[in-house]
């Protein structure tokens, strides 16, 4: 199935979305990685709120590259990065914050995959490296913030989004994950090979 | 600044925004005989989205991803060539350049004071440089930058000489199934074999510059080349790790003698955007850029 989300996207409409989806999203994307997930919990922990709402909105594994034309920022490529690393924290960072969908690539763990159960957040994977064409879909950039603290690639860059996509529901609500499926697959076939590399004699 | 370390200068420059912005043909042909036989949706939208984008790239002359990598240089340098010990500073001057110029996402981080905001890190480390000396009088420049996502997939591993071939096969295979899905998939994946704990890594990374689709010279490793790019595609691990299309599209292998003790071997893992780009300047200045793959 295809669906085209407009942000803040109801719960009711994320649990429809399934392992495989394809999406586009209209709206608020907001950029978080590493520095940013850890500096936004801090504060929650300490019962502080981060600058931008992340409620209903997705959250987006990458770190771009913008350039600043007089008041302005543009962007000029802004793909997916590795989500694994941010498997350590994005549990708390969904049950915190309730984010609508987490976009990033690579894949998630079961971690999140349960939080996202739990919480009725997805995980949608945008084509790594394909940055150019995830900039096409941004609009604009509404604001910025944590730049002098985090650097270009960690802070959080608030991006107005139009049909921001494909992406691909890798993990749904209903304990779906596709990167640990093909996982999975991969770990057989490389025990099979090992065998067959195992059992030959030249 | 003379005008030879003005050509040498600029010409670095344009290295890194060619790396940035423009795959080589070999490597958009091959992703494209991927496309064509590939049947899921899935593995076909990923591999379709990585052309359309490689197109924009070209066409706007943008980076083609947002990580833009770590600058490194491979250089060859001719014994006549004029210039000696200032070619780092140039290297070093050319990567701020391209950082404003094309732009390049800074990514030298120093673990105390954070990003240092144009590619350039401490103590003279970063951009990367690899220094051959060679005879003639002219220069031969590569850049080469690596992103992170695959770049922390690479595995290294001092086996058991006793393990011997299989071991070594073994390994390789076992570091692209780890790399899965982390590291941009379809990959091109290198290999460095024996030569000590680090010369394998660089080798490994070497070997990822050796033409596309071109074995190792010796026929033995050329056949466990062949052997082992058919083996790790059968692992399945697909575009971008969604379980179709391809999993690695070449694979080299570089050799070095090992100590009798140590079996050293390196896996070095590009993901799809596999970006160089080499120029020759001579000792009068004249250059010429080769964008092949």
């Amino acid at each position: 199935m295809e669906y085209h989300l407009k942000t803040p996207v109801p719960e009711s409409q994320l649990r429809r979305l399934k392992m495989g989806d394809l999406v586009y999203v209209t709206g608020t994307v907001i950029t978080a990685r590493d520095e940013a997930h850890l500096k936004a919990l801090d504060l929650h922990e300490r019962g502080e709120a981060p600058p931008v709402d992340f409620g209903g909105v997705c959250i987006f594994h990458c770190g771009p590259i913008m350039r600043k034309e007089g008041d302005e920022w543009t962007v000029v490529a802004a793909g997916p990065t590795t989500s694994a690393r941010m498997e350590i924290f994005q549990d708390n960072f969904i049950e915190a914050f309730r984010p609508a969908i987490i976009i990033g690539k690579g894949g998630m763990g079961d971690r999140t995959a349960a939080a996202c159960g739990k919480f009725g957040c997805v995980y949608s994977a945008f084509t790594g490296g394909a940055a150019l064409l995830a900039a096409r879909g941004i609009k604009r950039v509404r604001d910025v913030f944590w730049l002098e603290e985090l650097g270009m690639p960690e802070c959080l860059w608030v991006y107005e989004v139009e049909d921001f996509g494909p992406m691909i529901v890798t993990i749904d609500s209903h304990g779906n994950n596709m990167t640990k499926d093909v996982k999975d697959q991969v770990t057989a076939r490389m025990k099979s090979i090992m065998e067959e590399l195992r059992d030959r004699h030249d | 600044m003379t005008r030879l370390e003005k050509v040498v200068e600029d010409t670095a420059v344009e290295l890194l925004r060619i790396a940035a912005t423009e795959l080589s043909r070999e490597y958009v042909e091959a992703m494209q005989r991927g496309f064509d036989e590939t049947e899921g949706a899935v593995g076909r939208s990923q591999l379709g989205n990585i052309l359309e984008n490689v197109e924009i790239a070209r066409e706007s002359s943008k980076p083609m991803c947002q990580d833009t990598g770590v600058v490194a240089f491979m250089v060859r340098l001719g014994d006549e060539f004029p210039l000696r010990s200032d070619l780092k500073q140039i290297l070093v001057e050319a990567t701020r350049r391209a950082t404003r110029e094309v732009p390049l996402r800074p990514n030298a981080v120093d673990m105390f004071s954070g990003n240092t905001g144009d590619n350039v890190g401490l103590k003279g480390h970063v951009p990367i440089l690899y220094i051959d000396l060679i005879p003639g009088d002219g220069i031969e420049l590569t850049a080469m930058p690596k992103g992170g996502g695959s770049t922390n997939v690479a595995a290294h591993r001092m086996l058991k000489p006793g393990l011997g071939w299989k071991g070594v096969k073994q390994f390789i295979i076992e570091a692209v199934a780890n790399a899965g899905s982390l590291g941009c998939p379809p990959y091109f994946v290198g290999v460095g074999i024996g030569g000590g704990e680090d010369l394998c890594m660089t080798l490994a990374k070497r070997a990822l510059l050796r033409p596309f689709g071109v074995w190792n010279e010796d026929q033995r490793v050329a056949k466990i080349e062949r052997e082992l790019l058919q083996k790790v595609n059968r692992l399945g691990i697909g575009a971008m790790g969604l379980g179709e299309g391809p999993t690695a599209l070449d694979l080299h292998i570089e050799m070095a003698a090992r100590h009798p003790a140590s079996l050293p071997v390196g896996v070095v893992i590009s993901c799809w955007a596999l970006r160089h780009a080499r120029a020759t300047v001579s000792r009068d200045g004249v250059v010429e850029i080769d964008k092949s793959g």
